[in-house]
């Protein structure tokens, strides 16, 4: 290859090697205007899910530049046709102490930091609130390809004839700690709320508790993520979040109909 | 070795530089002992290469399925569609999604990449770079390989069979897998597949205890442990995984075919109603448990997606050496954070089970195991820029491919550390983010090693080189076509999409989701197209490429004293090391590379 053309042809390494940090970053820049971002959020613990999702993002969009710049420098800097030797080193021992000491202690620090929001989703269920652990809302029960739900009886029993069953839709009050539990009566499926940043598979054979606040009003999609079967993709379900007042009035009639088809 | 137990055996290291490699007799075998039923590891290693690259196309096709659903839901498909479905006419249909992704990950994971690396790689490069004349068991070798000829039959017939193709993904979670009312895949396809992988892992097995064997009883006089090129820590490493985790995934299958062959319930829980059949009113047995076997599963598959990465990284370290004549950096940090990548391996599996119902304390240990794994890998990181720091790079295709495989294992492993936080995880657990961060990994990453091995070793392997134009062309595009296909699936999952989703657009959470998945198709079909410049240089060069010589890249490390290609033997002079392969620009040597097997000027 004569010069010219080496020369073209490191600068299209280099420029193809510097379009991953470049695109990389500018998509990630424009991915909330295109609608790639995060739904909107409406549960209490979902921002700081969110916080620390853009903490790591932070940190690693940090190290992403740096190193591919640096790959991109070097590449560049060193394909150049040189009649000298390269560098001889074998390597330098406080250099890998630097560089294994600095992410170590970042590393640490964003598993410390990730245990909280955790323990609040899935360890410590409320319990200062109408519903616990020991009485749940509702049971959710998930099967091949529908979603239903169980409403309790007036004295919170599962059993007997007045309890309510909605199949596809779940409703709920605003601004209450829902804890419910998760079944399955066949397969693997999992419970995924976007907006809610929440996610738990159903296992046939356990009981799962879950819980969750809503905070805001609305309709929004429960998502079945964890493979079922042929009809998998369409296992779609709603969660409505009512007023507490709407919330109780829907209850009520539920519990109205229900007798009155008996 | 039969061929020279009557050389006089002494033990190593007391020998004579070069006893071990007694020249062979030269006796001529028929075409099938020499081609077919070889038990020459090199042939051997040629077998795994070109069966891996047929099937790597078979599984490349139903990556195109697949992403034609995803951006052109229940339309016909062009070609492929006749073939995969038939009786509607080309167009996919919901059961038949579920099946093109259980084949695509099955075939690129234990039929592609495993077998690339250390089928192909390990088998060639093993003996040639540590100065054996074969490995340790050349017939178990051999078996080897002929074992996977099964696992091929098996997963071939798992297609045809009643119900079609198993569907329960290539993680097989029960009850979905086996209980047969649960998904048509889990009627017989799915037993099919446990028979696949169970002779895919006895395949395994025999390789990885030849290649421990091999490497830690073979090695020339003077290649102690720490000469061996890096290629070889990678493959030993790989090996001593498999000989660790893989027995736990073969009794998982077995637990698993028991469920289905023989009505035992190890992971069937007890009052299930599956398709409005109880499996218990069948007579099957129940009271087991389902997250049993995601445990065995993971115990075995999380270290398996090391096997799939610490190879190659092997392979690059090697080449960005060699082609940037420069030593490697941190020869040694670099041995021990592969060995760390591996330990952690063992103690992570949980990071997949965060939200399957696994007590979620427990969650907490995995995490912090599993983001202190990104440690190792990012001192591999920056001892590739050090030793690319003050190189005299020649950027051919080889040295591209290994460049890019860095870059690539930046993101991969970057996009991990999401994946490992718990919390993070609730909500992109499953989502598209961790298909990009696994595709990143594993055929960003891997893949990239393997074309750059693969230029690297062509040389050895037929004797000539391959064509740098074609490659350069085909390094180029296949370049920006797999960030075009991956990247903006991390977006996309951080918009919620879901994986293993046959229509997503149904949900009103994904409707506006389609142009960026239709953008991604796109670019998939160019990757898949754009790889006929590598099918060309392949096949071409070995039969048109400029005659090699034994050392084209003026390379330091054993292999290249050997002709190319080498015999039955492989070596024809007597060796013996002096030092590390990675001696480029001593200063004061004659030329800028001073071969393993000269000593050191100094």
């Amino acid at each position: 290859m004569n010069a010219f053309k080496h020369f073209l042809f490191r600068a299209l390494i280099a420029l193809l090697l510097l379009a991953v940090p470049v695109f990389g970053v500018w998509t990630w820049v424009k991915a909330p205007e295109w609608g790639l971002w995060f739904p909107e959020n409406v549960s209490t613990y979902g921002d700081s899910i969110d916080g620390l999702f853009m903490l790591i993002l932070w940190m690693v969009t940090v190290t992403f530049i740096g190193t591919e710049v640096l790959l991109v420098w070097f590449v560049w800097r060193y394909s150049k046709k040189d009649p000298t030797r390269a560098v001889y080193t074998h390597g330098n021992h406080t250099l890998e102490m630097v560089w294994s000491a600095i992410p170590a202690v970042l590393l640490i620090v964003v598993a410390i930091s990730q245990m909280k929001a955790w323990t609040t989703v899935k360890i410590d269920f409320p319990d200062d609130g109408p519903y616990t652990v020991e009485k749940p809302m509702m049971e959710v029960y998930a099967s091949q390809f529908d979603w239903r739900v169980r409403y309790p009886d007036a004295s919170g029993n599962f059993t007997g004839t007045d309890v309510i069953e909605v199949p596809y839709d779940i409703t709920v009050p605003v601004n209450t700690k829902v804890v419910f539990h998760l079944r399955s009566r066949d397969v693997l499926h999992s419970f995924f709320v976007p907006k809610f940043r929440l996610k738990q598979d159903a296992v046939p054979g356990m009981v799962i508790p879950v819980w969750f606040e809503a905070e805001e009003v609305g309709s929004y999609d429960l998502i079945c993520a964890e493979l079922c079967g042929w009809g998998h993709y369409k296992m779609a379900g709603k969660i409505h979040v009512l007023a507490q007042d709407e919330y109780e009035r829907w209850l009520a009639e539920k519990r109205k109909a229900l007798y009155a088809t008996e | 070795m039969s061929s020279h137990a009557h050389a006089p055996q002494k033990p190593l290291g007391i020998d004579p530089p070069g006893t071990v490699h007694v020249t062979h007799d030269h006796h001529e075998l028929g075409f099938l002992r020499k081609y077919i039923f070889s038990v020459d590891h090199k042939v051997i290693g040629l077998q795994f290469l070109f069966t891996g690259l047929v099937m790597l196309l078979l599984g490349g096709l139903m990556a195109m399925a697949i992403r034609w659903q995803l951006a052109y839901p229940w339309t016909e498909m062009p070609l492929l569609g006749r073939i995969l479905f038939p009786e509607t006419g080309g167009v996919t249909t919901p059961e038949g999604y579920t099946m093109l992704f259980t084949m695509h990950g099955t075939l690129m994971i234990f039929f592609v990449i495993i077998p690339l690396l250390t089928g192909t790689f390990g088998n060639y490069l093993i003996p040639l770079m540590i100065g054996a004349p074969d490995m340790a068991f050349p017939k178990l070798n051999m078996l080897g390989y002929w074992f996977w000829w099964p696992g091929i039959v098996c997963i071939i017939l798992a297609f045809g069979a009643e119900g079609g193709g198993p569907a329960a993904g290539w993680t097989s979670y029960p009850p979905l897998s086996t209980i047969e009312a649960a998904a048509p895949g889990s009627l017989s396809g799915q037993t099919w597949w446990l028979l696949s992988l169970t002779f895919v892992g006895v395949s395994s097995m025999m390789g990885a205890v030849n290649y421990v064997t091999t490497i830690v009883k073979m090695r020339a006089p003077g290649m102690t442990m720490f000469r061996m090129p890096l290629s070889i820590w990678g493959l030993l490493i790989a090996a001593l995984l498999q000989l660790f985790a893989l027995p736990v995934l073969t009794a998982g299958s077995f637990l698993q075919l028991f469920d289905r062959v023989f009505d035992a319930g190890f992971f069937t829980p007890t009052g299930t109603i599956i398709n409005n059949t109880s499996p218990e009113a069948l007579g099957k047995a129940a009271g087991g448990h389902p997250l049993l076997w995601q445990h065995l599963f993971w115990f075995y598959s999380h270290p398996a997606v090391y096997i799939l990465v610490l190879p190659a990284m092997g392979f690059v370290s090697d080449i960005l050496s060699v082609h940037g004549r420069k030593p490697i950096f941190g020869y040694k940090p670099m041995c021990y954070s592969m060995a760390g990548i591996a330990g952690l391996g063992f103690i992570v599996w949980g990071h997949h089970m965060f939200q399957s119902g696994m007590n979620p304390s427990v969650g907490l240990v995995f995490m912090t195991a599993t983001i202190m794994i990104a440690l190792p890998s990012a001192v591999k990181v920056f001892n590739w820029l050090g030793t690319l720091w003050g190189a005299r790079i020649q950027l051919t295709t080889a040295m591209l491919f290994a460049i890019a495989f860095v870059s690539m294992f930046i993101i991969g492993g970057l996009s991990g550390i999401w994946m490992a936080s718990t919390p993070v995880d609730i909500y992109i657990h499953d989502t598209y983010i961790v298909v990009a961060h696994f595709h990143y990994v594993v055929f960003a990453g891997s893949m990239m090693g393997i074309f750059a091995a693969i230029h690297h070793w062509f040389p050895k392997m037929f004797g000539r080189l391959m064509n740098e134009t074609l490659g350069k062309i085909h390094f180029v595009g296949t370049f920006i076509l797999i960030n075009g296909v991956f990247y903006m699936m991390h977006q996309v999952g951080l918009a919620g999409l879901m994986r293993r989703t046959a229509d997503p657009y149904a949900y009103e959470t994904y409707a506006h989701l389609q142009p960026v998945n239709e953008f991604i198709s796109l670019c998939a079909f160019g990757l898949l197209a754009w790889q006929i410049f590598f099918v060309i240089n392949f096949f071409g060069s070995m039969i048109w490429g400029t005659r090699a010589g034994r050392n084209p890249w003026k390379a330091t490390s054993l292999e290249w004293e050997a002709p190319s290609p080498p015999g039955h033997g492989n070596f024809d002079k007597q060796l013996a090391v002096y030092h590390g392969p990675y001696e480029f620009g001593v200063p004061g040597a004659a030329e800028d590379y001073v071969m393993q097997t000269q000593r050191q000027v100094t």
